[in-house]
């Protein structure tokens, strides 16, 4: 057995396990504001990360300057989506919603090939050092990167939620609309924050997973990748969607190692993350953290 | 002289499709009045509340708080210049911790952001919170809710969820308070918990409140006045002693018959 090589896996599975986190907690985000299932997320990533890109190349910025516009720009994309796109549904039923973001997620996608083109591009050299040892790892140096701006992020989520003043807005909102609204919180208000935040920190992972393997319409996928992670947490549980991010990243590479090394099947990779998302579905339907309704006996 | 009525109601209507709900209901709340609304079901009685809380609108009439028009005023604004309200149907937030539900009551006398909160220590947060906390304590210390200040909302009894509520609702601050029968379902003692609350309310804290009740006991025992509804339209109002006489509420609550009840009603 290659210990060396599974260990390099874990270690990869951990850090693309903390962007599915990030990437989930966004969507957990607006779930849990909204009740709604956003299937435009890894569009958020892909948008993110063709501007920044843009900027990168075509004006030179330096990579801070350029991630930090990106996070600016996609902060009011995600505000005037919902504020355009999505308030006059306010009061439709959610699955229509739902099926809206469907709709945006095409038509994003549509979009980014139209403007930039169909053929990945690769992002100009951003660290010096492209990867550093870690215990006779390698691990890449914007990983590294990707990994303390996660945790920052998560903390600041966690703090978001739990203390401050929008958070718990926000979770009265995502109990009943009105009567959040009869406590005088602003529910339009609450709503565009939280697709401003999720579509700027969404941006974030983007840009670490177009610096790592080049931008192309591949990183949407990951938007997809994120449902088993977040349905292994539980759909409204911020701390779920970072565990699950976690457990479905190194799960997946495990299944990798698997895979090239015993049962040469091909592809586990991109298709084990499903199979746990099947049987959770089958023997934990809410998650591990998400909340089942509250039955008084 | 009468003082300026706080909540002044002009010939509110409201219509659902073919359905008339309410029908010219015109009345007015004196400050630091508590003002019952009685009637048998489907009167129109929370229609009428939800018109002043902003959860619907009226199709015609106006309705104005403190001398401000507030018809088309959006409900979280509504609840921001205070107006609070509690529900029929009970509508805590179930998952969150009875403190929770009731700092969202405080939402918008909190000035935080998300640029101000982080700085916790820095912005004066801090200290904005411990003061805010400090009040809900108070509440918390008025309903006596004490012992269940960390448990999950949803789990508690039925009595004790009523008063959590009347508890979030207080946390608004509010000038004017509306109950959707706060005593529904309720024993005997719980009933004569919530009247007492509601009284100290009233008379300690100066709170004006309008009040939906089917319990005549209490409402003739603790209203300062009583307005009745039916099919929509406003029947009679007056002080509890008056009502009391009224033909059509005798017929209607204490099951005498009168002859000439039809003309009665319409007068």
């Amino acid at each position: 057995m290659d210990f060396h090589l599974l260990f390099q896996l874990s270690m990869n599975g951990l850090i693309v396990g903390t962007l599915y986190g990030v990437v989930g907690m966004c969507f957990v985000l607006i779930y849990k504001a909204s009740q709604i299932v956003n299937f435009a997320q890894g569009e958020f990533l892909l948008i993110g990360a063709w501007v920044c890109w843009w900027l990168l190349t075509k004006y030179q910025l330096p990579f801070v300057w350029g991630f930090l516009a990106t996070l600016v720009f996609m902060m009011v994309f995600g505000f005037l989506l919902q504020v355009i796109v999505l308030r006059p549904m306010i009061g439709e039923p959610v699955i229509s919603v739902i099926m809206m973001t469907i709709g945006l997620s095409i038509f994003f996608q549509a979009l980014m090939k139209w403007i930039f083109g169909v053929l990945p591009q690769p992002y100009p050299p951003v660290f010096s050092v492209k990867s550093v040892d870690i215990f006779g790892l390698q691990v890449q140096t914007v990983y590294l990167m990707a990994m303390a701006v996660s945790l920052v992020i998560m903390i600041g989520f966690a703090w978001f939620f739990k203390m401050s003043r929008m958070g718990l807005a926000m979770r009265a909102t995502s109990f009943d609309q009105q009567v959040a609204q009869s406590l005088g919180i602003s529910v339009r208000q609450v709503f565009a924050l939280s697709w401003a935040i999720s579509a700027m920190v969404s941006a974030v992972a983007g840009v670490v997973v177009g610096v790592v393997n080049g931008v192309s319409s591949a990183l949407s996928f990951f938007g997809i990748k994120v449902f088993p992670a977040v349905i292994l947490g539980g759909l409204d549980s911020i701390v779920g969607s970072v565990l699950g991010g976690l457990i479905i990243g190194v799960l997946e590479n495990w299944a990798q190692f698997a895979d090239s090394q015993y049962l040469k099947w091909g592809n586990l990779y991109e298709i084990a993350p499903f199979y746990v998302l099947i049987v959770i579905l089958m023997i934990k339907p809410y998650g591990l953290f998400g909340k089942r309704d509250i039955e008084r006996v | 002289m009468t003082p300026h009525p706080v909540l002044v109601a002009r010939d509110v209507s409201i219509r659902f499709g073919g359905v008339k709900a309410l029908t010219d209901v015109s009345f007015e709340v004196r400050p630091g009045e508590l003002f019952s609304i009685i009637g048998p079901n489907g009167a129109g009685k929370t229609s009428l509340l939800n018109c002043i809380s902003g959860r619907y609108r009226p199709t015609a009439g106006s309705i104005s708080l403190g001398g401000r028009d507030i018809t088309h005023l959006k409900p979280n604004k509504r609840a921001a210049i205070g107006i609070g309200r509690t529900f029929q149907n009970l509508a805590l937030f179930g998952h969150m911790s009875v403190l929770d539900n009731i700092m969202v009551g405080r939402h918008h006398l909190l000035k935080n952001n998300f640029l101000t909160g982080p700085l916790y220590w820095l912005s004066g947060a801090r200290n904005e919170e411990l003061a805010h906390r400090r009040e809900v304590e108070h509440i918390i210390d008025f309903l006596e809710i004490e012992a269940v200040r960390h448990a999950t909302a949803g789990t508690l009894s039925y009595g004790l969820r009523k008063r959590v509520e009347l508890a979030r609702a207080m946390a608004l601050k509010p000038k004017l308070l509306l109950l959707d029968e706060p005593m529904a379902g309720m024993n005997l003692e719980e009933k004569e918990d919530m009247a007492r609350y509601i009284l100290d309310l009233n008379e300690e804290w100066g709170i004006t409140i309008v009040m939906i009740e089917h319990d005549m006991g209490v409402v003739m025992d603790i209203s300062h006045r009583v307005m009745v509804l039916d099919f929509g339209r406003k029947i009679a109002d007056g002080l509890p002693a008056e009502i009391m006489e009224n033909a059509y509420v005798k017929k209607a609550y204490l099951g005498e018959d009168l002859p000439d009840l039809e003309e009665d009603a319409a007068a």
